[in-house]
């Protein structure tokens, strides 16, 4: 059966540890959902969030295999721990005035927010986890999407650490 | 002091003596201090391939980590076979190589390649030191990761200006890696689950690999084996780590393993696996592999455990040590009747061949293991007689059966010879080949008549890329499609003993069988320098048993005489 983990490895923060790491998924064919970088409180310490899918197998071997590369400090697969989940999107759509109300009404309910308004297009920039931005770029569908980004999953464990 | 000497220091540091490798414009610096240096024995190579191979073979047969040294683009790239075939059988390789000045790195300056980017896939770690102040701390850390935990191959790409470039000596004395700390110790839980699972097994066989040999394991294997009398089969990469005179030695397991360990496997209620990875060549047919078996399995490196086939008791750690408390924990047992099947199972299919008088390649490989006495360091390139040699030389001690498992290269097996002479200097060193292999890595030869290396290469020589014919036999009725290495027809191609002897070397063309020792002799004598043998055996001989790929490892093919 496929499950969607969210890994969180603390990585060296050093030129050569991301190859190291995205060689590392692409030689051993695991799939990547997203992965997103970024250095830490630490300046010589980076976070990657990784999210793939596979199946229990893979999976373990995944966290294994991270664990094994000299540069990766320490690893965690979320799958168990109550986290907090984000990901941020920025998309334009096609907005010419008799569509922005109805848009203006989605962006509120997610509270998202309108960041570029052009002639006939509209930027909009939503936060979320994976259910909510999906959701969202469905409802994005039907007013055409012009472009979308999105900058992965980032994640951290709730509670007091 | 500069980049370069700092380098050699610190390789003399970490307790190296000899290094193997080709100069090139982008480690100029380190070949001129090494011309300054009399303390570290450099061995001009004539292809970077055959450094890696002898830095690889230096380090199987000691124990101690191989050193090689190559130049920047071509040198570097020409490292990578040599580094795959150490990744894969977790050898600890040192490998240095020059780079463009740093500021022209990225440029596609001359001669320029991403080494590092290059080697990823097939290094344990690698290093690019851009500042000469981390070089003697990443020459204590690539050591360190070499040789420590599953060992494997390290690069340090040099830049040459970092080579130039001046600031003070100080080695480390701790080499501290935050993202580094193999597990060495066995959880005494899963000990304590294994030793009952073992006391409990009617029907027990210990499968073990090449992390035995790693770990310095054998003598421990051994008392563990006899004091549970349990059955004892090796991987390809295993042989050496059981004595193979011992009754309860079964030989090797798998494609091309013995009847009886393929049976004792398949037919076993308890595989307890050591220093070893299940392998496909190893498990045939996952999904009927050891159906009754529980399994444990004792590796150092957790991501070997339950990769591909599930384990009950997985223990991670040194062997070693693992053995140690198992043997403890282990009650005696006489296992008669398991004992008594196997023993019927020897007797059915035991390892053979036609004892005519042709000119048969196993018969050579028995007479260099009467004539060395089972002491040579044997090793093998790749093909059908690195099969014979596992099959029909006697192992009994570890380090001395040096061959490529894990990656297969051909052109292996000489140059790993002539690094295992260099690593036991007074031990006789073997390398058995096949004609196709020996092509591979035979400019070699030049290396060992000049610096007087007497290793004998035994050439068994079918004027075939034998296994693939083998192959092309069995499975694709005997379509032998470009596996013929002579002209048409069957004259052979080369003469060997003719090329031996344009290098300098001894080179002796064996055609009949009652030739055969006398030729084995007569190179065992020879200290000179090299010897090469040209055994001109039978063209189409098969290696039996075989379990053809895909197959479950009870399905044997078995020669019909
Ligand atoms: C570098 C490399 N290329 C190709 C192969 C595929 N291969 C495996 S065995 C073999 C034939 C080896 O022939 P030879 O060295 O003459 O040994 P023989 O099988 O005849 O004993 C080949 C081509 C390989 N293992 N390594």
């Amino acid at each position: 059966m496929k499950l969607r983990h969210t890994i969180s490895a603390l990585v060296e923060n050093r030129s050569g540890v991301l190859a190291k790491i995205s060689g590392l998924f692409s030689a051993r064919g695991y799939n990547i959902d997203s992965l997103a970088v970024g250095v830490t409180e630490s300046p010589d310490v980076s976070r990657m969030t990784i999210v793939v899918k596979g199946d229990e197998n893979v999976l373990e071997q995944v966290t294994k295999q991270l664990n094994k590369l000299p540069d990766v400090i320490t690893v965690k697969d979320f799958k168990d721990t109550d986290i907090v989940e984000r990901d941020l999107m920025l998309v334009r759509v096609e907005a010419d005035k008799k569509k922005r109300p109805e848009l203006l009404e989605i962006v509120s309910v997610f509270r998202a927010k309108v960041v570029d308004v052009a002639q006939d297009t509209m930027m909009i920039e939503v936060t979320g986890d994976e259910d909510k931005l999906r959701a969202f770029t469905e409802l994005m569908r039907p007013y055409s999407i012009r472009e979308l980004a999105r900058t992965g999953v980032i994640a951290l464990e709730r509670g007091g650490k | 002091m500069n980049g370069a000497k700092i380098l050699l220091e610190s390789l003399k540091k970490e307790g190296v003596k000899v290094m193997f490798g080709i100069c090139g414009g982008s480690v100029i610096p380190v070949f001129d201090e090494l011309y300054k240096d009399k303390n570290i024995n450099f061995v001009l190579t004539r292809h970077e391939q055959a450094a890696a191979h002898m830095a690889d073979g230096y380090a199987r047969a000691t124990g101690k980590a191989g050193v090689c040294l190559a130049t920047s683009g071509p040198g570097a790239t020409n490292l990578v076979t040599g580094l795959a075939t150490a990744y894969l059988d977790s050898v600890p390789v040192v490998a240095i190589t020059g780079q463009v000045a740093t500021s022209l790195v990225g440029n596609d300056a001359f001669q320029e390649a991403d080494t590092t980017g290059i080697t990823r896939p097939v290094t344990k770690h690698n290093y690019l030191v851009t500042d000469v102040k981390d070089l003697a701390r990443t020459v204590k850390e690539a050591f360190h990761i070499a040789r420590s935990g599953r060992p494997g191959p390290v690069l340090i790409d040099l830049p040459v200006d970092v080579q130039r470039s001046d600031t003070s000596f100080s080695y480390p004395e701790k080499v501290e890696i935050r993202g580094y700390k193999p597990k060495i110790k066995g959880h005494m839980k899963q000990i304590k689950a294994a030793a009952a699972a073992i006391n409990s097994s009617k029907r027990p066989v210990i499968y073990a690999g090449g992390g035995v040999i790693l770990s310095g394991a054998s003598e421990h294997l051994k008392k563990f084996a006899d004091k549970g009398k349990i059955p004892v089969t090796l991987t390809l990469m295993g042989t050496g780590a059981f004595p193979d005179t011992s009754p309860l030695s079964l030989g090797m397991l798998g494609m091309h393993g013995t009847f009886y360990a393929n049976k004792a496997m398949q037919e076993s209620d308890l595989i307890i696996a050591v220093g070893s990875r299940f392998d496909d060549r190893v498990t045939g047919r996952l999904c009927d592999f050891a159906k009754e078996a529980k399994i444990i399995h004792i590796d150092i490196d957790p991501t070997s455990i339950s990769k591909t086939v599930k384990v009950d008791i997985p223990i991670v750690g040194d062997c070693k040590n693992i053995l140690t408390s198992l043997t403890r924990l282990t009650e005696s047992r006489e296992r008669d009747k398991w004992h008594k099947k196997i023993g019927s199972w020897k007797k059915k299919c035991p390892i053979t061949y036609a004892r005519d008088d042709k000119l048969r390649p196993q018969y050579v490989i028995e007479q260099i293991d009467k004539l060395t006495r089972g002491n040579a360091v044997i090793t093998t390139e790749v093909g059908q007689h690195q099969m014979w040699a596992q099959h029909f030389y006697t192992y009994t001690k570890p380090r001395t059966f040096l061959s490529s498992g894990g990656l297969g290269t051909m052109g292996y097996g000489f140059p790993a010879a002539v690094g295992a002479r260099y690593g036991r200097p007074r031990k006789t060193v073997v390398c058995i080949a096949g004609d196709g292999s020996f092509q591979m890595n035979i400019q070699e030869l030049a290396t060992c008549v000049v610096n007087k290396i007497p290793v004998v290469v035994a050439v068994l020589n079918n004027n075939f890329l034998g296994m693939v014919r083998q192959w092309q036999d069995l499975f694709f009725e005997k379509r032998y499609s470009h596996v013929c290495l002579g002209k048409s027809g069957c004259e052979r191609v080369p003469d060997f003993a003719k090329v031996a002897q344009a290098y300098g070397a001894m080179g002796i063309r064996v055609e009949k069988k009652s030739q055969v020792r006398g030729a084995i002799k007569k190179a065992l004598e020879y200290k000179d320098g090299p010897a090469v043998i040209d055994f001109l055996t039978e063209r189409e001989e098969n290696v039996y048993p075989m379990v053809p790929a895909g197959a479950a490892l009870d399905e044997i093919m078995i020669e019909m005489a």
